[in-house]
């Protein structure tokens, strides 16, 4: 937004910050020689991944990092004056005052034990010496301001009845209360939905022009980047790698890492003609240069369904009403075939995963696995059930017990079923490691030794060990980082093709989805709203919120910003019902061979 | 990246975290001290602990006696070295009855849900006793000796190790690897084995380690109290329960003693809070 | 108001549940007697015809189910029991020894709380500092000293050196109030320091968890001064695990003051369940538990209100 920008002096202007902490073996510089300016209305993004010190930068900013444990460097201008110089007392008028900061975690960054009106209030009374009984009118103010609906009503009210995005627009209000000239945002939309994402960075670019004020973002999405940043700086372990427009880094970036970073994020509409899913583009680190990768082939559609699931429902009493956790959900899966789904957190999609594994109990509906139905199996057909479905969890930190070797972890299943003797099941193990692209040799290990993207390699080796026939996969590639994300994706697309694997693919990350399935069903509050192939769903979406779901995905793009959906300001509706509430009958139109959508209601 | 090469040395890096830490250090020090010298009580004490010397009653700390005698003319020193042995067995005891308790009521309440609402309650009657009390009535109750000193704290410090290991449990079984244990159909004795147990054994020890402070304190309150072990076994708490009567006068009767528990118990906590902060890193920032 | 009142019937609800179980429990504990205890109570020179005589009176030649029955009925009546060898209701027993057990556990848990909290908050502000330092080794001695050995030196050196206080004993009705109450000073001293311990170290390590939560990163964000960022973001949090552990600290110190009376001779609750043991009084020891155990329920009770005050998340 160039044309805002009136003030020739910048607002912040950061000279050779470098910041140390204290270690054991001494001093150790987090961040180096960082330099970067914020003018007024302006948006700066400083972008890079985990551990790039992005969040230091900000922190150091702020001077919020603890003082004996840690020091700052270089010079930190704001309006001309030098932060690094200032006393404890000013620089308290200048948090809240001056700057104003918002953090990545919406659900903690709030005090549980103060209610909302009394957290916004206390900035006014800090800074404007307002009293709290004036500062009560404004903050109501502040709240219509960041559109919290019925803001008189919800003053009183403790963080804990808001949602993640509301509670994000709460903190804005608190660091907008000032009319502060530098807004710094930490990672502001991480941790949310990406429909609340796009409303909250719609939100920001609002209030950013009503007020002219600069704003440093930080993030390691270059989507979102693309989508608010006038100009860019890229990190990499602590060094600054580039910096410039954000148009000139996406269109010519200069850094190799910058080239290997944009090459690797997946993106939305990169399938072309393709029917079937695309491997990842391979990138190589060295150059920057990257080859997309070639498509998979197409599922037979006259094959028996491996897993049939019919109307299924799960629902769990709570004290004050019943979680309709999923609601009627029907689908089938074919051998070779990935059926995603996908939706935003509470939408039913893990759980529906869990009912089907059989980790949960399913309340209604039926479940037939390979000709045989497990609805209501006990212990001893579970058993046997659990050969042919497997299920690859998120965290990758957490799905490996940290006190057993790699080799006996995957070792376990087998022999738990009696499948092989202990010799063979040693043979099996080195086998597996290795067509999960490990070496044999890495089986007396434990977790602890391994990356992220090793271990989620471990969890799928081991869920490959009974042999099964589909595997369901929740977020299993969402938490790791982009480079690794893509590898591993490709890994389970090998492994379906060469086994004839299903994938039940649970994820909310779209850009992932449309390039790992077949077909996708998109869920919303426990009901499937639609569902189809892979082109139909994200070329032609029919549902309300599948068209607003695909349109707030940030495009890695910026010549494409601003095709985010209008805001909603909505919480979203919560799936708790009375006890007595009777759950309606869904119908569902036919728009395409094998594209159902949910009729209004 | 330097943690990398630390983290695949466990064994190595606990080692040097041991050394790091003085405090648990020390502790560990006392605690080998004080083991050693009850083990080897009979070559390491001067004195028989019961030999009687009627011309050296009541004599204050002196080269030949270093803690004094006592009423009869034992020698305090060798006493106390001896009241170890018992002081420890009875506290050994029991933190091996509790844990076994407490693991077992800790694990079913946390992972089998049924069982966790009665499991729950219990322990809340049980924990509404304070301890001594519990632990006086017992041994009211079961009679008084050694046994039943060791058993009745077993029972009484049961249900704060249930409780830990309940809430380790109810933890555990959300865990991604348990429920990738029960997707690859493992028989749940085995998930409780190799997954639950060995992954609560950190949580146990630590806790085990605060018992056997709280044992060897509960111990000697009993002993002092004269509804403990029999006055005629030599324990710190019997030495200062007979002591007291000639406080007065040879204050050394009740210092010396005083002390042995202070150490001993001194050396189990530093231990338990060095333990804690290697097994969960989140609570290394309070030391 | 309504939540609260909601929330009171709930919890009563579930104190009912625990009483019963501590009931039961005491029932159980004194029956657990290997052989007679009315030959037991009443020693190897006993007749056949006085243990029979007493095993009578204790209702124990009724079956267990029934003996059950009685004593719950009793209990909801106010009953006791007898005690044999005091002769008297063991309720007169109890209340008659009441007064020193409350004012010791009072004082104490004053002390307690009185050093903990500012010495915890302080150790946590300033974290690493040689203040600190000495904070952390002194609460780990003191939580390492058996409370009556202190007690056992305090009478040393302040009763038997200094002369300041009494050694021991309490006076009777006739004792002025506050002459009475001089007589704590130094077993309430004795059993709150040792208990001050564990609640410094559990204030400090509360504090230290709370001032590393991502709201106190906030309201120093916000421009809020350190003495508003600890006093009023962090305390109030911090306060919540707090309470809980004074609340079991007063179960402890009970226990202490078991000891600790015995020690300063102080006719309480303490000392007459010490005495009843030593005779195998069980209608006294059992009295004595459900009293002792029923307070304890009463007050994690009121710590699970206090909660609800404290903190607006707790699910009612």
């Amino acid at each position: 937004m160039t044309e805002t920008t009136t003030t020739k002096r910048p607002v912040l202007s950061v000279e050779n910050l470098t910041t140390s902490f204290k270690t054991r073996d001494g001093w150790k510089a987090v961040i180096r020689n960082i330099s970067l300016h914020v003018d007024a209305g302006e948006t700066v993004a400083i972008v890079g991944e985990s551990g790039s010190g992005k969040s230091v930068t900000a922190l150091s900013t702020m001077r919020l990092l603890p003082a004996g444990r840690s020091r700052t460097e270089g010079r930190i201008l704001l309006d001309g004056r030098d932060l690094l110089a200032a006393s404890e007392a000013e620089m308290r008028k200048v948090r809240g005052g001056s700057i104003g900061m918002i953090f990545q975690e919406p659900m903690t960054s709030l005090n549980p034990v103060f209610t909302i009106g009394n957290q916004i209030a206390e900035a006014l009374v800090l800074h404007r010496g307002l009293s709290w009984s004036e500062a009560e009118t404004e903050t109501v103010r502040l709240m219509e301001r960041v559109r919290i609906p019925a803001a008189k009503a919800r003053l009183h009210e403790y963080p804990h009845k808001f949602s993640g995005g509301m509670r994000q627009r709460v903190m804005i209000a608190m660091a907008l209360a000032c009319r502060p000239k530098l807004l710094i945002a930490d990672e502001p939309t991480t941790a949310l939905d990406v429909t609340i994402q796009a409303e909250i960075l719609h939100l920001l670019r609002e209030l950013q022009r009503e007020e002219n004020m600069g704003v440093l973002f930080i993030t390691h999405d270059m989507g979102v980047v693309a989508e608010i940043a006038d100009r860019t700086v890229v990190m990499f372990r602590g060094d600054m790698i580039e910096t410039g427009k954000t148009d000139e880094i996406f269109a010519t970036p200069k850094a190799i890492y910058t080239k290997s970073l944009l090459a690797s994020i997946p993106r939305l509409g990169t399938m072309g003609a393709a029917a079937a899913p695309k491997r990842f583009p391979e990138v190589d680190a060295s150059t920057g240069i990257a080859v997309d990768g070639r498509e998979m082939n197409p599922v037979a559609l006259s094959v028996e369904p491996i897993l049939k699931v019919d109307n299924l429902a799960v629902r769990f009493d709570l004290p004050n009403g019943r979680v309709h956790a999923v609601e009627d959900v029907s689908f089938d899966l074919r051998p070779g075939e990935t059926l995603s789904l996908v939706g935003e957190s509470g939408c039913g999609k893990s759980t529906t995963g869990r009912a089907i594994i059989r980790l949960l109990n399913p309340s209604a509906g039926s479940i037939v696995i390979g000709g045989q139905d497990v609805t209501k199996a006990g212990t001893r057909e579970l058993r046997t059930m659990r050969r042919t479905s497997q299920m690859i969890f998120q965290d990758p930190f957490a799905s490996l017990n940290p006190r057993i070797t790699v080799g006996s972890a995957i070792a376990e299943p087998i022999l738990a079923h009696g499948l092989m003797g202990r010799k063979d099941a040693k043979a099996r193990v080195s086998e597996l490691l290795e067509q999960v692209g490990l070496s044999a040799a890495m089986a007396d290990r434990h977790p602890h030794e391994f990356s992220g993207g090793q271990r989620q390699r471990i969890s799928i080796a081991r869920a490959l060990a009974l042999d099964p026939k589909f595997i369901v996969a929740d977020e299993a590639v969402s938490a790791l980082d982009v480079s690794v994300k893509a590898q591993v994706s490709n890994l389970l697309l090998d492994l379906q093709e060469k086994r004839g694997l299903a994938y039940l693919f649970i994820s909310h990350d779209m850009a992932v989805v449309e390039r790992m399935s077949h077909r996708v069903a998109v869920m919303f509050l426990g009901e499937i709203v639609e569902i189809g192939p892979r082109a139909a769903i994200f070329d032609n979406p029919q549902h309300a919120y599948t068209q607003r779901l695909i349109s707030a995905v940030p495009i890695p793009d910026p010549s494409r910003r601003g095709q985010t959906p209008p805001p909603l300001s909505e919480e979203i509706k919560s799936p708790v019902r009375p006890f007595d509430y009777v759950v309606p009958k869904r119908t569902y139109r036919e728009v395409s061979p094998g594209h159902f959508v949910q009729d209004a209601h | 990246m330097t943690t990398m090469a630390s983290l695949s040395m466990p064994f190595a890096s606990g080692l040097r975290r041991l050394f790091g830490n003085r405090a648990m250090l020390f502790g560990a020090i006392i605690l080998v001290i004080v083991v050693a010298a009850a083990l080897l009580a009979p070559w390491v004490a001067p004195y028989a602990p019961n030999k009687l010397s009627i011309i050296n009653k009541l004599k204050p700390p002196s080269i030949t006696n270093f803690f004094g005698t006592d009423e009869f003319g034992r020698d305090i020193f060798s006493r106390a070295i001896f009241a170890g042995r018992i002081s420890l067995l009875v506290s050994l005891g029991v933190v091996f009855i509790s844990t076994v308790l407490g693991v077992i009521l800790g694990v079913a309440a946390g992972f089998f849900r049924r069982l966790d609402a009665p499991i729950s309650r219990l322990l809340d009657a049980m924990m509404s006793f304070p301890d001594i009390l519990l632990a006086i009535a017992l041994v009211a109750a079961l009679g008084p000796s050694l046994t039943t000193v060791i058993l009745a704290l077993g029972i009484t410090y049961a249900p704060r190790l249930a409780r830990i290991v309940r809430g380790s449990t109810l933890v555990l079984r959300e865990l991604p690897y348990i429920e990738a244990a029960v997707a690859m159909g493992l028989p749940t004795w085995q998930i409780l084995a190799r997954h639950v147990l060995l992954n609560l054994a950190s949580p146990i020890l630590v806790q085990a380690t605060f018992v056997f402070a709280s044992a060897m304190l509960a111990e000697a309150s009993l002993s002092f109290l004269g509804v403990g072990v029999s006055t005629d076994m030599p324990t710190w708490g019997t030495m200062l329960a007979s002591g007291r009567e000639y406080m007065n006068n040879a204050p050394w009767l009740m210092v010396f003693p005083g002390l042995a528990i202070v150490f001993s118990v001194l050396s189990l906590q530093l231990l338990g809070d060095g333990l804690r902060d290697l097994v969960d890193p989140r609570l290394a920032k309070e030391s | 108001m309504a939540r609260i009142a909601q929330a009171l019937l709930k919890r009563l609800g579930g104190m009912a549940i625990v009483l019963a179980l501590v009931v039961t429990v005491v029932f159980i504990i004194v029956r657990v007697t290997p052989g007679d205890p009315a030959a037991v109570m009443l020693g190897s020179d006993a007749t056949p015809a006085d243990i029979a005589q007493l095993r009578e009176k204790m209702g124990l030649d009724a079956p267990l189910l029934m003996q059950y029955g009685q004593f719950v009925l009793g209990i909801l009546q106010g009953d006791l029991g007898q005690s044999i060898f005091l002769n008297q209701p063991v309720t007169t027993a109890l209340a008659a020894r009441a007064e020193p057990t409350f004012f010791l556990t009072l004082f104490s848990i004053l002390i307690a709380v009185g050093i903990a909290l500012p010495v915890g908050i302080l150790s946590a502000v300033k974290r690493g500092t040689i203040f600190d330092q000495i904070v952390v080794t002194l609460t780990m001695v003191a939580a390492s000293v058996p409370s009556f050995w202190l007690g056992l030196i305090l009478i040393q050196v302040f009763a038997v050196g200094q002369g300041w206080f009494p050694a021991s004993g309490y006076g009777g009705p006739e004792t002025p109030f506050f002459e009475r109450l001089h007589h704590l000073v130094l077993p309430a001293v004795a059993l709150g320091v040792v208990n001050s311990a564990l609640i410094t170290r559990f204030t400090r390590a509360a504090m230290l968890d709370v001032l590393g939560d991502d709201y106190v990163r906030t309201a120093r964000a916000k421009g809020a001064g350190e003495g508003r960022v600890i006093l009023k973001h962090a305390l109030k949090n911090a306060m919540i695990p707090i309470i809980t552990v004074i609340g079991l600290s007063v179960a402890m110190l009970v226990a202490g003051a078991v000891v600790t009376e015995t020690v300063f001779g102080l006719p309480g609750v303490g000392n007459l369940v010490v005495s009843a043991v030593l005779r195998r009084d069980y209608p006294v020891i059992q009295g004595a538990l459900l009293v002792v155990a029923a307070i304890y329920v009463l007050i994690n009770f009121i710590v699970d209100m206090l909660y609800i005050l404290v903190d607006p998340r707790v699910r009612l």
